[in-house]
């Protein structure tokens, strides 16, 4: 207060302009601060790819078709993929047969046709929930009820089932967002021109909505498809020297190999295991790949 | 529509399941093995074979997971609230673009990889020079608080920039009216508006960080036991079921109904916290929109 009363000497305003030079210092150092803490995680992720492909690439290119097409061996260099790769295109092939129409059901009901009401608000808070549940607690989920109860064991089945259930809420969160994105005016338009709810739902809601929940469910499928642990807890095996033929036969998974790998000793398995990682995260890529495709090509700006 | 009804339903059957699944041999668990011991027991050591016996004391597994979820936010809470506040308030859109997918690729890295790399470079590359070879074990908790806390970074970080990107405008531009620089708008008023946002992204990523299986296996280690020392090998509650499953155990003996009793204590603790965090988030909504 004294400040603004007296005169400003040549004094004050020489304090005046060392506070604006230490209040830039520090609005620099701060920026600066936050360009690092962003970048580590960058440098993180880098480092990362870089260890995976640094240990993993000799083993994977020097005879590619060997590592993927072997089964699994106690020599590492004689080592490969075959079973746990099939099993696990059969598990994202089964997993999303089971998930997608359901996922996609339940939005279309949580959307377009259920009653403000306490059951509906149950359903949705309890999807939100299910979102949050671990996926090791999944695992004891169908390690319970698929494997023992209904007696499936640690099958191509219960595996993809397991899977279905934990990727659900996941696919209902992005089919419901996409079903939201369409303009009210389209379903009036179909309104107006005598087209029945359902006929609305089925020929403009649905097919508008689809792109973004196709993009929704390629996402939940490649989390599901990098997920180790309720395989794991359902008891799929990892050392398996056949092909499934029928849904109750057992199969392996990427993920399964190598975490069984990663726990060996041999420095051999390790260099196994980045090699496989290197697959597994290819096989990624391309899902989100083709995922942010069909965002970008299909999507339709309203 | 009857169809599309029993659809939406259907997700109430899978709660119903996992509660049922893990009541049920829960329930058991606790008719040889007596509930205080259980909660107030400091030895994890499950009977081995047909002859069973064994202790079964939660809370070394509890002391590991509040390791790991402590240790991960140490790491993830920082880094995220900074990404956040870069992304939401400094970087130029274009570098916005290219940097929240990179993120995103990093929440999509598989556990078990990340695990690979805490197992494969953290611990060799980073922990052990810095803090010598005999005071950092090969398994210990500080690799796996880091491989965690990369995990829930991204988590963290879109979150909290959401929330601060519900921030209104004018509150920024009242700020900066008064003189303020980029920094105090920043920290001053977007971060404290924020605040509710910020903390519910930090509650779940927690929950995140317990529920996590793979890294702390493979980095942390399997070996329960209570130490708050980081450089030394612990195991958390999943890592202990992952550990029991993969030992092939007999449905009905102890160990197994133990597997189902740790199921419920995740179950629980995640649950609590989801809840607690949507209710935030929840609240926050409504200030602003």
């Amino acid at each position: 207060m004294t400040a603004a009363t007296e005169p400003l000497g040549p004094s004050a305003l020489r304090r005046g302009a060392t506070r604006t030079g230490a209040i830039i210092l520090v609005d620099t150092a701060f920026s600066v601060l936050l360009f690092v803490g962003t970048i580590v995680g960058v440098i993180a992720l880098a480092t990362l790819l870089w260890t995976i492909l640094d240990t993993g690439w000799a083993r994977l290119a020097a005879d590619p078709v060997a590592f993927l097409t072997n089964y699994v061996s106690r020599l590492p260099a004689r080592a490969g993929i075959r079973a746990a790769l099939v099993g696990s295109a059969y598990l994202m092939v089964l997993t999303a047969l089971f998930c997608f129409p359901i996922g996609v059901g339940a939005a279309i009901y949580l959307e377009e046709f259920a009653p403000r009401n306490r059951v509906t608000n149950f359903v949705e808070a309890n999807i939100s929930n299910l979102a949050g549940v671990p996926s090791v607690v999944y695992g004891l989920l169908g390690l319970g009820i698929f494997a023992r109860f209904l007696r499936l064991g640690p099958s191509l089945l219960a595996g993809a089932l397991t899977l279905a259930v934990m990727s659900l809420p996941v696919i209902i969160v992005a089919a419901r967002e996409s079903i939201r994105a369409v303009p009210e005016s389209v379903r009036l338009g179909a309104y107006a021109l005598g087209a029945t709810k359902w006929q609305t739902v089925r020929r403009q809601v649905l097919p508008a909505a689809m792109p973004g929940t196709l993009t929704g469910t390629i996402l939940a499928l490649s989390r599901a498809i990098g997920e180790t642990a309720p395989l794991l807890v359902i008891g799929l095996p990892i050392v398996i020297f056949s092909m499934p033929n029928d849904l109750r036969d057992p199969v392996s998974a990427l993920p399964l190999l190598i975490f069984d790998w990663t726990s060996r000793p041999q420095p051999a398995f390790a260099e196994a295991a980045a090699a496989a990682s290197i697959v597994l995260l290819a096989l990624l890529l391309a899902m989100n790949a083709v995922a942010i495709f069909l965002r970008n090509r299909y999507t339709i700006r309203w | 529509m009857n169809g599309l009804f029993i659809c939406a339903v259907l997700s109430i059957a899978v709660t119903v399941g996992i509660v049922a699944v893990l009541l049920v041999d829960t329930v058991e668990f606790f008719r040889e093995s007596s509930l205080g011991a259980f909660l107030t027991g400091t030895v994890w050591a499950p009977g081995q074979g047909a002859g069973e016996g064994g202790q079964y004391g939660v809370l070394p597994l509890i002391n590991g997971t509040l390791m790991i979820g402590v240790g991960s936010l140490v790491v993830g809470l920082p880094l995220g609230v900074l990404t956040a506040i870069y992304l939401s308030e400094y970087a130029n859109p274009r570098f916005r673009g290219v940097l929240k997918p990179t993120l995103e690729i990093l929440a999509g890295i598989p556990t078990v990889v990340v695990g690979f790399f805490a197992l494969q470079f953290i611990t060799p590359t980073l922990l052990r020079p810095i803090f010598g070879e005999d005071r950092v074990f090969i398994f210990n908790a500080a690799a796996g608080s880091i491989a965690v806390g990369l995990m829930i970074l991204p988590i963290i970080a879109s979150i909290s920039e959401d929330a601060m990107r519900a921030v209104p405008a004018s509150l920024r531009e009242a700020a900066y009216g008064l003189g303020s620089t980029k920094r105090q708008v920043s920290l001053r008023v977007v971060v404290p508006a924020a605040l509710s946002g910020i903390a519910a992204s930090v509650i779940l990523a927690f929950s995140r960080a317990v529920g996590e299986t793979m890294a702390v296996t493979i980095a942390a280690g399997n070996s329960p036991k209570m130490t708050l020392d980081f450089f030394t090998s612990i195991q958390t509650l999943t890592a202990s079921i992952a550990q029991t499953v993969r030992g092939e155990v007999a449905a009905g003996t102890v160990r197994y109904n133990a597997l189902f009793a740790l199921g419920m204590t995740l179950f629980l603790i995640t649950l609590v916290m989801n809840l607690i965090s949507a209710r935030i988030v929840r609240r926050f909504r409504q200030v602003y929109s």
